[in-house]
């Protein structure tokens, strides 16, 4: 893309095109021959990285719209079911929505190494104008994709951002109900954003070009940031840029296969495993991490319109960056001012994406409005002040001269520095959940738990037994066909087992000739029946409250670990908050209330259910369930199997899983090693 | 991009019975897919909401004119929070109405807003009594 190249293919053919379409030309100057300056560093890997994840999400984007089904009734349903029934889709599904966090996290490293460094300043505004364009247009892309599975934080959050709109005087209102396509957010909703969602990464590959060609013509900033002179400042990019983009590459992918296999739901919200509905708001709206800076800055402004006006001016401020710090000095490794308050900066957002997860309330709000301050006083205060009253230090004369006065510093410790730092910025930004009154559930330990967890077969059997014995009555299981009891990684039983379990049940079928609808015994196709035809007769039967759906239970409910247990956890692969709740609230029923707590009429004290009154009634005792193989019939011993098999039924591919991420972290780790002999090598005579 | 005909035919009015709905108690119905809350007010709460000053509150109205002369006692409100649009809890909050758990919003017993970053009262949604026990919303 920089000007005209001299590439002469060998092959005939291959001259007879190049004479037509300049194509392999093209690539030779832009990626092959391409001047790249000699003292990168390893933050200038983002670059592919970014490009990487993003060829990822369009790859897996794609497959995934195969198999889903963008309706309001049967969105969550389908997603669901792809997860489940569609080979590997639980291996798309992870990597397309742990991929969204990954890509968020990698651009704020971009975006945050273009700032130390002045990577905005002449003669690459509009390359960085181009940059914060494909930022917004994520930013899109990444909301509407949430908005998808439908689950209750999906309809909140879009009903929440659609409403920001509502703000805009005079248009406002219009432009909502253009974004809903109704009333309120529902099915049209749904639809509309499934399109645009499926639109948006293509225009964002197109804005991706446009960011490279201007890339390409006024060159790659650097961290000294001096502008290459002569031809030892540079090193063509094939083979010493690919192949450390390769290897920073090889080892994103390892933070990345850390969530994908291990930790898939630490990112998420539990609330997004109920289905959306339009009746109850979840006591905690939060978004997804990477808009909880955005997020904390519009709720510490106390006017709507305000708080709406200063979210986007966060954002569109970046615009205007190039303007607004004036100093002739890029890089602020030689700006001792400027250094520190990047830092301060950095610190800033990652507090204001703290402040963005909690309660609006008491000293949150205070803090949020003095951190919103800082954010804008960093932009419109600090860098046009510093331009004019910082000395600089001097700055190297050349890039080589600058190479040589670094005497060699080793960058090894990379993986392990991005690691730490990922894990540190993602966690600080996880949410502390909401936990009105509950008291903490006490830890067990499961034979699921960690990165060789595996089901306990008896335990899902037993516990199979329980939910069929007690806990069928009034919870279904909708999401869980007979057939999946004689699935691998479930509870191992043989298809002809399931096929007579199966036929116990009744089945509604129909209509036959007559027009009848009719009942027959089930087969191992069909899904477990549910007690109550529709949730206003489960409600009507159960004292208005009705009894969850309980195929994903486990992972539907959660609590809060708070700090910094949920940084240990992201090490400690811990993610069993679901089943120890589940298990913690089966045995926290108590028949003396303590004082100071009163039970509402037709409601009962449980320990761990937050606000204690729970409308179920005591649903285990001891000798209830009788079990054949001589565990002990105790309420511990039925709730800890009863779980495990929910469970299962939550995540029936969690030992494929483990499983699979054992084998992809053993490629990894010998090809990012290797990937990092070989760049060794490559650039042994250029360093 | 606007609503289809579909979706606007299913948007026409609905009637709701009173009777059932006790002093003190409220009840909730959708139409247009927003949450209507029909609160049958005690004493105590009309009371309360027609004791403020009106001036002094930050979206100004006085409770007569967010009810049927009347028919005091019935509160018809839309219960979408008018800040960021959550639903709104009933018979929670300091003011004897309803409060938003979303951003803290509270709303006092005329669903006037009282607290919190919420700029405007809770809309009312057109209707008229057809009869004294039943109304017509839309």
């Amino acid at each position: 893309m920089s000007g005209p190249s001299e590439f002469k293919p060998s092959n005939p053919a291959l001259q007879w095109i190049e004479r037509r379409l300049p194509i392999m030309g093209l690539v030779h100057s832009s990626f092959v021959v391409y001047p790249t300056p000699r003292n990168l560093n390893y933050w200038w890997t983002f670059g592919a990285i970014l490009s990487f994840m993003l060829g990822m999400q369009i790859l897996t984007g794609v497959i995934l719209a195969m198999h889903y089904t963008p309706h309001a009734d049967l969105a969550f349903k389908s997603v669901e079911l792809l997860v489940r029934d569609v080979n590997y889709g639980w291996l798309l599904r992870n990597m397309h929505a742990c991929g969204a966090s990954m890509f968020f996290f990698a651009v704020y490293v971009h975006m945050l190494r273009g700032l130390y460094y002045g990577s905005y300043k002449e003669p690459r505004e509009v390359l960085w104008i181009l940059g914060v364009i494909i930022y917004l247009l994520m930013m899109a892309t990444g909301f509407m994709g949430y908005v998808l599975p439908w689950g209750q934080m999906s309809f909140w959050g879009a009903t929440v951002i659609t409403n920001l709109f509502s703000a805009i005087p005079y248009v406002g209102e219009s432009i909502v109900t253009l974004l809903w396509g109704g009333f309120s957010v529902g099915n049209p909703t749904l639809n509309r954003f499934f399109s645009l969602h499926y639109l948006l990464p293509f225009l964002i590959a197109g804005v991706v070009v446009l960011h490279v060609w201007a890339l390409h013509v006024a060159g790659q900033n650097n961290p000294d940031g001096v502008e290459p002179k002569t031809e030892k400042d540079t090193v063509p990019f094939t083979p010493h840029a690919t192949i450390k983009d390769g290897f920073g590459v090889a080892c994103f992918m390892l933070l990345y296969a850390w969530f994908i296999f291990y930790m898939p739901n630490y990112l998420g919200d539990a609330d997004n495993y109920i289905p959306a509905n339009p009746g109850v708001t979840p006591p905690h709206i939060v978004p997804e991490w990477y808009y909880l800076p955005f997020y904390a800055i519009l709720r510490s402004i106390p006017n709507k319109l305000a708080g709406v006006i200063g979210m986007f001016s966060a954002i569109i401020i970046l615009c205007f960056l190039p303007w607004l710090d004036a100093a002739k000095t890029k890089s602020s490794k030689y700006r001792p001012l400027a250094k520190q308050f990047f830092w301060i900066f950095v610190a800033v957002c990652i507090l204001l994406g703290y402040l963005g997860a909690q309660p609006p309330e008491g000293i949150y709000v205070i803090a949020g409005r003095v951190l919103t301050f800082c954010y804008f006083a960093y932009f419109l205060i600090v860098l046009p002040l510093l331009s004019r009253i910082e000395t600089p230090r001097p700055v190297p004369n050349s890039i080589s001269e600058a190479i040589l006065a670094k005497g060699g510093k080793a960058a090894a410790s990379i993986a392990v520095v991005l690691v730490a730092a990922g894990a540190l910025f993602l966690g600080t930004l996880q949410d502390a959940r909401a936990e009105e009154g509950g008291t903490k559930p006490p830890g067990n330990k499961w034979s699921f738990a960690g990165p060789f967890g595996h089901y306990d077969r008896g335990a899902l059997q037993r516990g199979l037994k329980v939910y069929k014995e007690v806990c069928s009555s009034c919870h279904g299981l909708s999401y869980i066909a007979f057939r999946n009891l004689a699935d691998a990684g479930g509870p191992s039983y043989s298809v002809a087992q399931a096929a007579a379990f199966a036929s116990d049940y009744k089945i509604k079928d129909g209509p036959n000739d007559a027009g009848d609808m009719f009942e027959r015994p089930g087969r191992v196709a069909d899904y477990f029946p549910s007690p109550f035809p529709n949730e206003q007769a489960a409600r009507a039967a159960n004292g208005g409250a009705a009894p969850p759906d309980l195929s994903l239970i486990t992972k539907a409910r959660s609590y809060g670990r708070g700090f910094p247990m949920f940084l240990v956890d992201f090490f400690s692969q811990y993610q069993e908050q679901g089943p120890d709740y589940v298990a913690a609230v089966l045995q926290g029923f108590e028949e003396k209330v303590p004082e100071g707590v009163t039970i509402p009429e037709g409601s009962y004290y449980n320990k761990y259910f937050p606000g204690h009154a729970i409308k179920m009634p005591k649903p285990l005792s001891d000798g209830q369930v009788t079990y054949d193989d001589g565990s002990p019939a105790t309420v511990a011993q039925y709730a800890k199997d009863v779980t495990t098999f929910l469970m299962w039924t939550a995540e029936p591919h969690m030992e494929a899983r483990k499983r699979m991420g054992f084998q992809v972290f053993i490629f990894l780790i010998i090809f990012a090693g290797l990937m990092y002999f070989t760049k060794k090598k490559v650039w042994a005579s250029s360093h | 991009m606007n609503p289809d005909a579909s979706t606007i035919a299913a948007g026409a009015p609905i009637e709701v019975d009173l009777s059932p709905v006790a002093e003190g108690q409220d009840i909730k119905v959708f139409w247009r897919g927003k949450p209507i809350y029909i609160s049958h007010r005690t004493k105590k709460q009309i009371d309360e909401a027609r004791a403020v000053p009106v001036a002094s509150l930050p979206d100004p109205q006085t409770d007569e004119a967010r009810v049927k002369a009347g028919h005091d006692q019935w509160l018809v409100v839309i219960g979408i929070c008018t800040h960021l649009g959550c639903i709104p809890i009933a018979h929670e909050g300091n003011y004897d109405g309803f409060f938003c758990p979303c951003h803290g919003s509270q709303y006092d017993s005329s669903g006037r807003i009282r607290q919190g970053p919420a700029p405007a009262n809770l809309p009312v949604p057109p209707y008229q009594f057809v009869s004294d026990t039943k109304i017509q919303i839309g």
